[in-house]
């Protein structure tokens, strides 16, 4: 939801205009629209409700320079939020700019100048273009100047507009505001004039608004801007109740009306209401002394270091600055009273505003991250004397154990929900990734949590949190569990964890809920803690009803399955045998071969920022958020790439093949009589409508003799260090970073090794031409399903697909005992070559599946379950 | 003044009585056809891989798309639209069949005519057609090029002449309203506006205008960045026959978003969800009866004039809603106070 802004009197900014601003004018004049784009920030910044852009200057190519700055603010959401006013004298270069501006604008300015067929073609198309108009107090005779003529002009002009189907709420009357003080007696009264004129227009012409131009009122007083200031407060303040709605104003320079030296405010007074004939005489006299520096020097952004400490440390926090951290948190320290005070007085002062600005949305997970190193560094500065005073820490909120379970290796989630926690004080145990449970419950009894949060991402990791949840149970705790991953789901902790535990058990969907949740739970209400409780059990317990009447999804038996099997063309598309047989290695790849080959739209996801790339970097709510993690990650990549940061290794082979049922049977050599090993796939067993197979990836390879390949690769060697490094520095940001990209090169690297499968290894498409667009898109012929993803869920084959390659020697990535690949930045899978092999999810399978599986892997059935868990139940 | 359309008087006239069914999904449903590049290609001779290319069936195929377009209205659809969500120079240029575009609007259109026509002078209900502008995959807000944020690829007047030769082809084959859809863009939307105004100064008779927006996230933006009451404002001086949103989630994510627009939309109110969000493989799940038990959720609420199915709806889909909503009262059309509307991505209001 949007809030919607409803004004009673607009302040539209002036300095994006060329006729106004020396300083745009400069900039624009020698083409420094980034600088110029920052004016326009600037504005909105401080308080502009609509940006008057004006391009009118003789030397300028003036529909050039419009069209070129209405693009690149329109780039800037935070610009772009509040309307545009196209400001120009010439039609031709209102018309370029409307064409470039989206939202519904306002148009400054037509007139009856020319005449009223002009003015009327120029009012239809403006409506065509779905803008306002301002319309100029101007006709055939020229500019209206007395309050008659002003009124005489506008009535015509919204007789003639209505009558024409023109909305009355979308014409703006500009009725001319002329400078006063000029030394010319006839100009005295043109402040009056423009008030008088405006209590009539807004009688004779319902709906309709009235603006002007404020900066020509002053005009006399160039170059003394306090006058300046007092002279268009005190007009406004006149002029708003007659019925001036809208002005253009510098909206960060007008003064309080209360605030205007009583002298001064006087002396404008008299000249903006025309009260005294010397009025003029008497401003004159005394402006002088008011002069000096009006103008708010734009301080650079060094601004903030002159602040007290406690607001530098409040600054850093929120801007996840960390260069003058530990000399500011220093320097707090010595003016505390106990180096506690400073954690829990300014920084914590400061990680709520954090807190607070991420749980409304207006800052995003990166940034926190940030904010939090900064934390971490102001803290790890102070321990040690905390320490030697020996004080107890700082009481937080609560005290929660993480861990990534028992044969799991991913962490990047876990660290995020970590990093916020810690930002909203509370204490987080990380115990780290594959914990076991009996250290997991031991830790929460040592340390006397509040509550235990288990993280995984392979679909194992499931399983063993039920295990996990059943030992506390057995344990006779009742501390909260909170379940979070990528795996998990609400579905799956309603059916599987809550039943085994009976302390609360809740499944968190992301790091912001994270905060909500933890912090209910440790709530001194106990109102609040039962609400989100009780809550959560009742949805849990609707859950499983719903499941229990809901019947399953119609399963065929695993025979009628198979005689629905697909059945790939292979008459017209005869398997094409591998240029390379047999497995080889491939060490030490080049990183920089890899990077163009990064698919950026899950590395966002992994912030948690959501949006395609590159179209997140100008997302209107998260772009700015996004495009400095993209820069950061850039930076760090050329670090990686250009100091060899990690190292790429691949293992891959191929082997001859034939489908024997859902396996497909791999052999030693073409001729495919000694048998090398047995790759057992699963079958769709869910009952599909009429022309719809029920697919197993072994339908991809022909029974009368195939190949098959298989492939596994990692950029995640020589990380550690890395990290250590970084977690030495309290550097979570750079440690969660380093993670993402490691694992996005790991991805990049199995596409590019896919391209080269296809091009050489097996040279099934020599010929191929794709972007890296179609890459993503996975335009190209052939598949590379990996083992534990929804074409062959089960995880467990990855052993032998590892025996077969010989990856771990060829590429040291290990297997945890559930098959999760160390180091985590690592992809393996297999290659299918035919053309009509695609990606599919096997989903629910039914039981007489399961025991054909475990037969055809020679394990039990109980053994075949635990594997296949994830497929039984939905 | 150009001449009143009598399609839209007719519209307005059913719509006052009862909510109405637009069709549903055109690209999911001819992907369960499984269809090969040679259907795709037919005999035209064309240099580029047809495959993929939805639009170019009502050419090659054409009983695919009247096979679809006949299970819309037999499962209830009182508006049909056109199998030219692409059938621009722009997104065509993609299959090097830009010259084809007239071609296959007019063929289109003809499908969805004679098929609408049939049916109701089998039944005597009234049927319309809506030919269906999309967005095309060039943007007039957005720099492709992220080191170059000025830069477009299109300009407004190429945007705006494209749609005019499509919707030209679209009349001229025999549409009632022109459907400007799948709204990412707001500046693209409203150059399709300005095309269809034009086009009605050309021929002296009002073209009924129905614009549906398609929001990116929970947000409830358009990708382009417009809040939808921004939007609307945007685009209000259309005078549309119907606005409303398209696509982005089904009917339970999108309910906050319609019922956003409906307290603000002073005109009929179309919307058109997905059957719920696609899996992990990217495919549509939501059976019919949920994504009918979904809207009827809308139809008590009062949210909606006219109700269908965007991607991976079904004509199952498309009967469960109709089912669903029949005789629930149509949403009334509110009257907002007179006051000046402006919008950047953000609205504004000024009291008038």
């Amino acid at each position: 939801m949007t809030t919607t802004s409803s004004a009673t009197f607009v302040n539209i900014g002036e300095r994006t205009n060329v006729t106004g601003s020396a300083r745009f004018k400069k900039l624009i004049m020698a083409g420094d629209y980034t600088s110029a784009v920052e004016v326009a920030r600037q504005q909105v910044e401080s308080g502009a409700q609509v940006l008057d852009v004006n391009m009118d200057e003789g030397l300028l190519d003036a529909q050039f320079a419009m069209t070129t700055f209405l693009k690149l603010i329109a780039a800037e959401p935070d610009i772009a939020r509040i309307p545009i006013m196209v400001d120009s004298s010439k039609w031709s270069v209102i018309e370029a700019g409307l064409k470039c501006v989206s939202g519904k604008p306002i148009v400054n300015s037509i007139s009856m100048k020319e005449g009223e067929a002009a003015f009327l073609e120029h009012a239809k198309k403006v409506q065509r273009y779905g803008a306002a108009v301002v319309v100029m107090a101007f006709d055939e005779m020229g500019q209206a100047d007395t309050c008659a003529r002003k009124v005489e002009i506008c009535e015509r002009a919204y007789k003639l507009l209505t009558e024409n189907g023109f909305p009355p709420e979308d014409i703006i009357f500009d009725p001319n505001i002329f400078a006063v003080a000029t030394g010319i007696e006839e100009h005295n009264n043109y402040g009056v004039d423009f008030i008088e004129a405006c209590k009539q227009i807004r009688v004779r012409c319902p709906h309709a608004h009235i603006s002007g131009g404020l900066s020509n009122l002053s005009f006399s007083f160039r170059g003394n801007e306090p006058v300046r200031r007092a002279m268009h407060s005190i007009f406004l303040y006149h002029a708003i109740p007659a019925g001036l709605d809208m002005a253009i104003v510098n909206a960060g320079q007008l003064d309080v009306y209360d605030t205007i030296d009583p002298e001064l405010r006087e002396a404008c007074e008299d000249v903006v209401l025309n009260r005294r004939a010397d009025a003029t005489d008497r401003l004159l006299e005394i402006a002088d002394r008011f002069k000096g520096d009006g103008s708010v020097a734009e301080k650079a952004s060094e601004e903030w270091r002159s602040l007290p400490v406690a607001k530098r440390l409040e600054h850093a926090l929120i801007k996840g600055l960390d260069a003058h951290v530990v000399a500011d948190t220093e320097e707090a320290r010595l003016v505390a009273v106990r180096p506690i005070d400073v954690i829990e007085g300014p920084l914590m002062d400061g990680m709520n505003v954090v807190g607070d600005l991420f749980g409304a949305g207006k800052m995003f997970l990166p940034q926190v991250v940030k904010s939090a190193r900064v934390m971490k560094k102001a803290v790890a500065h102070l321990l040690p004397f905390i320490e030697a005073e020996k004080a107890e820490g700082a009481q937080a909120k609560g005290k929660i154990i993480m861990a990534t379970v028992k044969g799991d290796v991913h962490d990047i989630g876990k660290n995020i929900v970590g990093v916020v926690l810690q930002c909203n004080n509370f204490e987080v145990i990380d115990l780290g990734v594959m914990v076991p449970w009996m250290t997991i419950l031991a830790a929460a009894n040592e340390h006397g949590a509040d509550m235990i949060g288990l993280s995984g991402l392979i679909t194992p990791s499931l399983d063993e949190m039920v295990t996990v949840a059943a030992e506390m149970q057995r344990a006779g705790m009742t501390m909260p569990l909170l379940i979070g991953g990528a795996t998990t789901s609400r579905v799956h902790t309603a059916l599987r964890i809550e039943p085994a535990y009976k302390g609360p058990v809740i499944h968190v969907l992301d790091a912001s809920r994270a905060v909500g949740v933890a912090g209910a739970l440790v709530s001194d209400s106990p109102a609040i803690r039962s609400e989100l409780v009780d809550r959560t059990v009742a949805e849990y317990e609707a859950i499983r009803v719903a499941r229990a009447n809901k019947g399953d999804t119609k399963l065929a038996t695993i025979a009628a399955a198979r005689a629905n099997a697909y059945a790939p063309d292979f008459a017209k598309h005869p398997p094409v045998a591998p240029k390379t047989l047999g497995t080889l290695a491939l060490d030490d790849y080049p990183l920089e071969e890899l990077v163009p080959y990064i698919d950026w739209t899950p590395f966002f996801r992994a912030w948690e920022l959501a949006g395609n790339y590159p179209a997140i970097l100008t997302d209107p709510v998260v772009g700015e958020s996004a495009t400095s993690l993209f820069k950061d990650a850039q930076a760090m990549l050329t670090k990686i790439v250009d100091e060899k940061w990690l190292t790429a290794r691949a293992a891959l082979g191929f082997w001859p093949a034939k489908r024997d049922g859902d396996d497909v049977l791999l052999f030693t050599d073409a001729s495919r009589t000694t048998e090398l090993a047995r790759v057992p796939f699963l079958r769709q067993q869910v009952v599909k409508r009429d022309g719809v197979p029920n697919r197993s990836l072994a339908d991809f390879v022909s029974p009368d003799g195939d190949w098959l390949g298989g492939f596994a690769v990692t950029a995640g060697q020589g990380i550690d260090a890395h990290l250590a490094r970084f977690k030495a520095d309290n550097d979570d940001y750079s440690d969660i970073l380093l993670k993402a990209l490691a694992d996005r090169l790991a991805e990049a690297f199995a596409e590019h090794l896919h391209e080269r499968v296809r091009k050489e290894f097996w040279g099934y498409a020599p010929d191929e031409m794709l972007t890296s667009e179609d890459l993503i898109r996975e335009k190209y012929q052939g598949i590379r399903p990996a083992p534990g993803y929804p074409a062959c869920p089960d995880h467990s084959p990855k052993r032998q697909l590892f025996d077969l390659l010989d990856a771990t020697a060829k590429t040291g990535i290990e297997l945890t005992e559930s098959f999760a690949m160390t180091p985590t930045a690592a992809v393996s899978g297999y290659y299918f070559a035919h053309p009509e092999s695609s990606y599919f999810g096997v989903a629910r399978i039914g039981s007489d599946q399961v025991a054909d599986y475990a037969a055809r892997r020679g394990v039990s059935v109980e053994q075949a379950e635990t594997w296949l868990r994830p497929n039984l139940e939905d | 003044m150009n001449k009143p359309s009598e399609a839209a008087a007719r519209f307005r006239a059913e719509a006052a009585k009862r909510i109405l069914v637009t069709d549903g999904a055109w690209g999911t449903m001819i992907q369960t056809f499984g269809l090969a590049e040679a259907d795709y290609a037919g005999t035209l001779g064309l240099s580029h891989e047809q495959k993929g290319n939805n639009d170019m069936l009502c050419l090659t195929r054409p009983d695919i798309i009247e096979k679809i377009t006949q299970g819309y209205l037999d499962a209830g659809s009182d508006i049909v639209s056109t199998n030219t969500f692409s059938s621009t120079t722009i997104s065509q240029a993609d299959y090097g069949a830009e010259h084809l575009v007239r071609e296959l609007n007019l063929a289109a259109a003809g499908i969805a005519r004679r098929a609408a026509d049939a049916a109701q002078a089998k039944d005597g209900r009234p049927r319309f057609v809506a030919g269906a502008l999309g967005p095309t995959n060039k943007t007039l807000s957005l720099s492709p090029d992220v080191n170059d944020p000025g830069f477009r690829e299109v300009d407004y007047d190429q945007v705006k002449d494209v749609y005019t030769q499509q919707i030209q082809a679209l009349l001229d084959g025999g549409v009632d309203f022109i459907l400007i859809e799948t709204i990412f863009d707001t500046l693209n939307a409203k150059a399709a506006i300005m095309a269809v105004l034009e086009e009605s100064d050309r021929r002296g008779v009002e073209i009924p205008i129905m614009i549906s927006m398609t929001i990116t996230d929970m947000s409830g933006r358009n990708l382009s960045g417009h809040a939808i009451d921004a939007f609307w404002w945007a685009v209000r001086h259309a005078k549309p026959l119907t606005v409303g949103l398209n696509c982005s989630f089904g009917a339970d994510l999108l309910r906050p978003h319609v019922q956003l627009l409906s307290g603000i939309a002073d005109t009929l109110l179309m919307s058109y969800p997905n059957a719920g969000l696609p899996n992990e493989l990217g495919q549509y799940d939501e059976l019919p009866a949920r994504t009918g038990h979904l809207v009827e959720e809308w139809a008590k609420e009062g949210l909606i004039n006219v109700i269908g199915g965007c991607c991976g709806t079904t004509p199952g889909h498309i009967k469960a809603m109709a089912d669903a909503v029949r005789g629930y009262p149509p949403r009334v059309v509110p009257t907002l106070p007179v006051a000046t509307r402006l919008a950047g991505l953000d609205p504004m209001i000024l009291a008038a």
